[in-house]
């Protein structure tokens, strides 16, 4: 589904993200997980073309993503809060990118309908802005209108940080179900090992924008990757 | 940077105007009222200044309380921190700009003879009355930020004081001017302003204070959703998703909000012009009058396309939308608002013809040259725009662009009409404005085009700029 060869970004000569060959299969779930400045954002805009890869590129669905839009129509996704629009309701907001991926006013509340749990009754009808909602509501919209529309790729980047601990397991359940009953390929990436261990097949480790770490889950992998990050922490340390 | 440099030069330019009038107000006054005393005339028009003043103030001076929050959780008393809080707006440049013209202008009546105690009372009074102000101000703020319509209660004491004054039923420039002059001749009434002053500052304490918790003042606010009906827009087909978005953009947010005012000081913009018969001799005139006026709203919003939606630039890139229907929401929108102040100018017809004429001329150049031009102009944009601060001295999202697109926009057909009229004739003047604006509405879909290639070119570019905070 997503094939990345030779990828490399680079500002100002400091390489930030290096992946040779990642390929990503329909419906896995996958985890990105690496410390602050590992690249995880970096891969997930390039993956959304907002920014230009210095070498290399991504292939979706055999569309080049930074040649074509073609790839748009089934990816969607949520990175940080520039994915909302602040002074729109919930509401507005989701039939808002419902227009946008051609899904009518009905075909969006029937979809928002199945989140109630996951809403906890603090996003629809409750005659708020989103600018003025908490960063925890904010994100169960952003990550809702992210599953507007059907699309076969959902991109999603720390979307456990912020939510209270219901709605994180809540969450996981819905990451699983996509996954594994409809078929979508997730991209979750965080800072919780715990969280992405739980939610995806396969688990992939940044370091300093290389890919360090390819792992299957398996009940063994949460402790490897503690393993991993607290050896990390160790060496960090010696460094200092 | 360009911003600060703005604002210096700005200030700049009202201290100078000051000292200006701190210096020649004497001279000014000896010849406006040369058989009364100009000591006492000035004395009268205090009363004006304090109104302006306190206007002026409340539309733009406000209480710095958000710059507390930090100190809350320090060991500091809370009566310090709210003392804090109201010595640092007696900082403030409005408090410091008086004094460039009441300083010179005592300087000046002391060398005139003046006694020099007299004028130095007067002085202190003056300056006490500027924190009076200062301090006052914050009351009204802080009462009209309960009301529904926020700055109905200045407008109520303004207009009041005004009428009060106006209809001589209480004469409150000569009352204020001989309660200033009392208290020069009798320097222990100076008592009075400062007792005043303590009141005022006072009252504010006891405000401030019940309010400096997080839950009250400090919390920013939040607003009531108004939702209204745009499905009229339905008929505008796939823009309709924009031009919603963009309505409520207009409405919701501070920055822009404003701008719907802009949109009457764009009617009203030919009445400074029109009623004096000079202007009414110069034709090329109407031309730049006319493409401000019918333009106002298309200038004002157009200069920061696509900064508007800077907030969410990343998400409109990334979401299966078309560029063109994008940009193409916001020309109907400048298109209407074309529409819209032409019809509302019309009046000007009263002082002639030929002005509704070189108008109508006018929006047609707006409609299919100006929109084009500056949605062009859009894609060079690259500074990010807050949408919830105020509108009034705010530079932010003020580049090169804003500066240089002026010139086609109303130079250009300016110089044109000018040009044609002077060699051929005003009829002629009128049919070249209207051809070039018939044949950018021809050539839209051309247009567009290439202006949508401009802005797809510079993607990565707007979203980088889009993502720092400047």
């Amino acid at each position: 589904m997503i094939y990345t060869k030779n990828l490399t970004k680079t500002y100002n000569g400091t390489t930030v993200l290096n992946i040779e060959e990642l390929s990503i299969p329909k419906g896995q779930s996958f985890g990105l997980v690496g410390n602050n400045g590992a690249g995880k954002t970096t891969y997930f805009s390039l993956l959304l073309d907002l920014i230009k890869p210095t070498t290399g590129n991504i292939t979706s669905n055999n569309v080049v993503v930074d040649e074509s839009e073609d790839w748009k129509p089934f990816t969607s996704s949520f990175i940080d809060e520039s994915f909302l629009i602040g002074y729109l309701t919930p509401e507005e907001y989701f039939y808002f990118i419902g227009e946008l991926r051609g899904q009518n006013k009905a075909d969006v509340d029937n979809l928002t309908a199945k989140f109630e749990d996951f809403f906890n009754g603090e996003i629809i009808g409750k005659k708020k802005y989103l600018r003025d909602l908490s960063k925890g509501n904010q994100k169960k919209a952003g990550i809702v209108a992210a599953l507007i529309g059907h699309p076969e790729v959902i991109i999603l980047d720390e979307p456990f940080a912020n939510l209270d601990p219901t709605t994180q397991i809540r969450l996981k359940q819905i990451i699983k179900d996509l996954a594994q009953k409809q078929g979508v390929t997730v991209l979750v990436s965080s800072h919780d090992l715990t969280h992405v261990t739980d939610v995806c097949e396969r688990i992939v480790v940044l370091e300093k924008g290389n890919v360090v770490k390819d792992l299957e889950t398996n009940p063994e992998t949460l402790k490897e990757l503690e393993a991993h990050f607290s050896g990390g922490a160790i060496f960090s340390d010696e460094e200092e | 940077m360009v911003i600060n440099i703005f604002m210096v030069l700005f200030a700049l330019y009202f201290v100078a105007i000051f000292i200006g009038l701190g210096i020649g107000l004497l001279y000014l006054l000896k010849e406006g009222f040369p058989d009364q005393d100009p000591f006492v005339v000035a004395n009268n028009y205090l009363f004006y200044w304090i109104i302006a003043d306190l206007l002026m103030r409340f539309f733009l001076q406000k209480l710095p309380v958000m710059s507390v929050k930090p100190l809350l959780t320090l060991p500091i008393k809370r009566a310090t921190v709210v003392n804090y809080v109201l010595g640092k707006s007696a900082l403030s440049f409005f408090n410091f700009l008086p004094l460039f013209a009441i300083i010179p202008f005592s300087f000046m009546l002391v060398s005139d003879g003046y006694e020099t105690s007299l004028v130095l009372t007067w002085m202190f009074t003056m300056i006490i009355s500027v924190l009076i102000i200062n301090f006052l101000n914050f009351i009204i703020e802080a009462f009209s930020a309960e009301s529904e319509i926020s700055f109905l209660p200045i407008i109520v004491i303004i207009g009041v004081l005004f009428g009060l004054n106006y209809f001589e039923i209480l004469p409150m420039t000569s009352l204020i001017g001989s309660a200033f002059l009392a208290i020069a001749h009798h320097p222990i009434l100076i008592l009075i302003p400062i007792i005043i002053l303590g009141l005022c500052y006072g009252f504010n304490f006891k405000i401030l204070k019940k309010k400096l918790y997080l839950d009250s003042s400090l919390k920013s606010k939040v607003a009531e959703v108004n939702t209204s009906d745009l499905s009229w827009t339905e008929r505008f087909g796939d823009i309709a998703p924009f031009m919603k978005l963009d309505l409520k953009l207009i409405w919701r947010n501070k920055r822009t909000k404003s701008m719907v005012f802009l949109l009457f000081i764009g009617v009203l913009y030919g009445l400074f012009f029109y009623p004096q018969p000079v202007y009414r001799e110069m034709t090329f005139m109407f031309a730049l009058i006319g493409i401000f006026s019918t333009g106002f709203f298309l200038i004002n919003f157009g200069q920061f396309i696509p900064a508007w939606d800077s907030g969410y630039y990343k998400l409109l890139m990334s979401q299966n939308i078309k560029y063109e229907q994008y940009l193409r929401s916001k020309f109907i929108l400048m298109v209407i608002s074309v529409v819209i102040l032409f019809v509302l100018g019309i009046p000007y017809v009263y002082f002639g013809y030929k002005i509704l004429i070189a108008h109508f001329a006018a929006a047609i150049y707006n409609i299919g040259i100006n929109t084009h031009v500056i949605l062009w102009g859009g894609s060079y944009n690259r500074k990010k725009i807050n949408l919830d601060k105020k509108a009034a001295f705010n530079y932010q999202g003020t580049g090169a662009v804003q500066w240089l697109i002026g010139i086609p926009l109303m130079i250009v057909p300016m110089g044109l009409f000018g040009l044609v009229n002077w060699l051929v004739g005003f009829a002629a003047a009128i049919a070249l404005l209207m051809v070039l604006g018939v044949a950018g509405i021809v050539f839209h879909k051309k247009l567009m085009k290439f202006i949508t290639k401009k802005y797809i070119n510079s993607k990565y570019k707007m979203i980088d700029a889009f993502s720092q905070d400047n």
